[in-house]
């Protein structure tokens, strides 16, 4: 067991794995935490206008803060994990008004 | 973070060069088009804005009859003619046809001066460039601009000593001294930046997240409610098809200025004019209030009766409204626009000096300097094309300006090709020629172009410097200052290239020690264990 994962393990870091995981977690897992955040807004109870505006104001800080997140923690796995626990409470508000 | 901030930086930095630099000398758009179209005379003062807008709209009524919309933005204390703008009448339904022209206040005619974009060409460049979908263009801005945002975030995390670094300066130092510029200039303007940057996303935030618009606004009821929070465009709805002329535009615009003084108009929009069913909305100007947000009021076209006032938004659209005209400085006068200018000037060098540090810094560690390795030479190449070529090219655009002919075929656009040639030719001058000398000679060049522009100016226009100061032409004469001011900084930066001994031996110290620091915490050392 701990063989495989340490060969698996070892493949990954040779093509960078964890650097292109966390690469890949800031831009797109970033950019949909984002967007899911932008959507997730039009659950609180202000006009579709406004709220559609404060999605798109707020969302470029979330995008930011996830990318800073992502750099910023010990390992690509808890970087995923992290944008993971966000997401799940956004895409519940998210999924009641689409 | 530390190499975060150096790559995000890195890679997207030329483009943000381009952006920072093109950008900041947008806060002088209007005085830049004036001076390209020096055949328009220099305006004593803000002619009424009621009776322009009369005379620019009798003349559209002329120029394209049926027209479904027109806009104007009338003239103000720094503009000398009315743009337009508008809608071709017969475009088959879903397909636009736009048109847009400068007017003059004085005739209502066309302006008869030189085809030009003017200072609108390094407005336009700076947020969706050039020879591609404009669509691409702000896309791309936008990237860049998120890389940035990402950049100064991952900065200030890196230089936790920024106060410390902002108050240590040493001079000749090579590396040391580019980084504490990159550290001081960075430090000096961060508040600018940060809202800079984070504004810039915001006047195309539509276009960047769009999702929260898709899922919410489902009616073409809501879609107007949006769009009527955001601007002062009001929609053309069916025309009734039975002919009526419009009201005197004039008494709308009186109105208006009564509510909001004298120069406090702003644009003009009619639309279907002509038909039974028109719609005139007269908008308050940016000046003298922080925000973009929409406060028009708007008319029946016919009679020219007041249907409504419309001064006030939500408070999202308003906070977007001010961050929007926080970008773009337009509520500002002459004073806080020259702050504007050089703190965005010293935004241009932070990312200048932080595209030249990669360089330095890697020079000193490089096996053999003779013979760099092919990424090191890429980017000092770009660099010099990016930094001094982008100079080079900007003050080309100014003396293609006075020097194509006035009768040559799509001149504007030539205009802006030359623009595109020079700083082509400036990258295959960095190429060919060894990097210092490339650096110093385009440095000269640029210094050169910039400091004989008033020649150029006064030999091939009727408005030389002696004229204009005689005549108290503030635009003319502030144009030939600035280019002997940026003239001289240009000069400054060659001989200080020219006299620059990089030191080509393994530095002592290759990671100073700030760097050293950050990256010694067991948090940021992760990625570079894991890279």
């Amino acid at each position: 067991m701990t063989s495989v994962a340490g060969r698996v393990r070892s493949a990954l870091d040779a093509w960078h794995g964890p650097l292109v995981s966390r690469i890949a977690a800031a831009l797109f897992g970033g950019y949909a935490l984002a967007a899911l955040a932008s959507v997730a807004v039009l659950a609180l109870p202000m006009s579709t206008p406004q709220a559609v505006l404060t999605g798109q104001l707020a969302s470029f800080v979330i995008y930011a803060a996830a990318v800073i997140w992502v750099f910023a923690v010990r390992s690509a796995l808890r970087a995923w994990a992290g944008l993971l626990v966000v997401a799940a409470p956004l895409s519940l508000a998210a999924w009641s008004v689409w | 973070m530390s190499d975060l901030h150096t790559w995000v930086g890195l890679l997207l930095g030329w483009v943000l060069y381009a952006m920072f630099l093109t950008g900041t000398v947008s806060y002088f758009k209007d005085e830049l088009s004036q001076w390209m179209r020096p055949e328009l005379p220099a305006q004593s003062g803000v002619p009424d804005q009621a009776e322009v807008a009369q005379r620019v709209a009798d003349e559209l009524v002329a120029l394209v009859p049926g027209s479904p919309q027109w806009s104007l933005r009338l003239t103000d204390a720094r503009n000398n003619s009315v743009y337009a703008f508008w809608r071709t009448a017969g475009a088959a339904p879903g397909q636009r046809a736009f048109g847009e022209g400068n007017f003059d206040p004085t005739t209502g005619q066309k302006v008869s001066s030189r085809a030009t974009l003017g200072g609108d060409f390094f407005y336009r460049f700076h947020f969706q460039f050039h020879y591609m979908p404009v669509v691409w263009g702000r896309w791309i801005a936008g990237i860049a601009a998120m890389f940035m945002l990402v950049a100064i975030v991952s900065g200030v995390i890196t230089h936790k000593k920024i106060f410390v670094d902002f108050f240590t300066f040493r001079w000749g130092k090579g590396q040391r001294s580019w980084l504490d510029a990159h550290n001081a200039l960075s430090v000096f303007g961060l508040p600018f930046h940060a809202m800079i940057t984070y504004t810039g996303l915001v006047t195309l935030m539509a276009l960047y997240m769009p999702w929260g618009q898709q899922a919410g606004i489902k009616t073409a009821a809501e879609r107007q409610q949006l769009n009527a929070e955001l601007s002062a465009f009001i929609q053309p709805g069916k025309p009734s098809g039975e002919a009526a002329p419009l009201a005197s535009i004039e008494d709308m615009v009186r109105h208006a200025q009564e509510r909001w003084g004298r120069d406090g108009v702003g644009r003009v929009t009619a639309t279907h004019p002509g038909d039974a069913a028109a719609r005139v909305a007269v908008a308050r100007g940016d000046g003298g209030r922080v925000s973009m947000s929409p406060q028009y009021l708007e008319f029946e076209g016919t009679t020219g009766k007041l249907l409504a006032v419309h001064e006030g938004v939500g408070p999202a659209a308003e906070t977007r409204g001010v961050l929007y005209a926080l970008h773009l400085g337009r509520f500002s006068d002459t004073v806080t626009r020259w702050l504007y200018f050089l703190v965005s000037l010293a935004g241009t060098a932070m990312v200048g000096t932080g595209l030249v540090m990669w360089t330095v810094k890697r020079r000193q560690k490089l096996p053999d300097p003779a013979r760099p390795h092919i990424g090191f030479h890429v980017v000092e190449r770009l660099n010099i094309a990016s930094i001094a070529g982008l100079s080079v090219a900007m003050a080309a655009f100014l003396w293609a300006n006075r020097l194509l002919p006035e009768t040559l075929a799509d001149r504007a656009n030539w205009e802006i090709h030359s623009f595109f040639i020079v700083w082509a030719l400036t990258l295959l001058h960095g190429v060919l020629r060894p990097a210092k000398k490339a650096w110093v000679e385009q440095l000269w060049l640029a210094t050169a172009l910039l400091a004989l522009l008033p020649v150029l100016n006064a030999a091939t226009t009727q408005r030389p410097l002696w004229r204009s100061l005689a005549d108290g032409d503030w635009v003319f004469i502030g144009m030939d200052l600035m280019c002997w001011a940026l003239a001289a900084l240009h000069a400054v930066l060659a001989v200080r290239t020219l006299r620059h001994q990089p030191k080509t031996r393994p530095a002592r110290k290759p990671a100073p020690e700030t760097v050293k620091q950050a990256v010694s915490k067991p948090a940021n050392g992760a990625v570079l264990r894991e890279g």
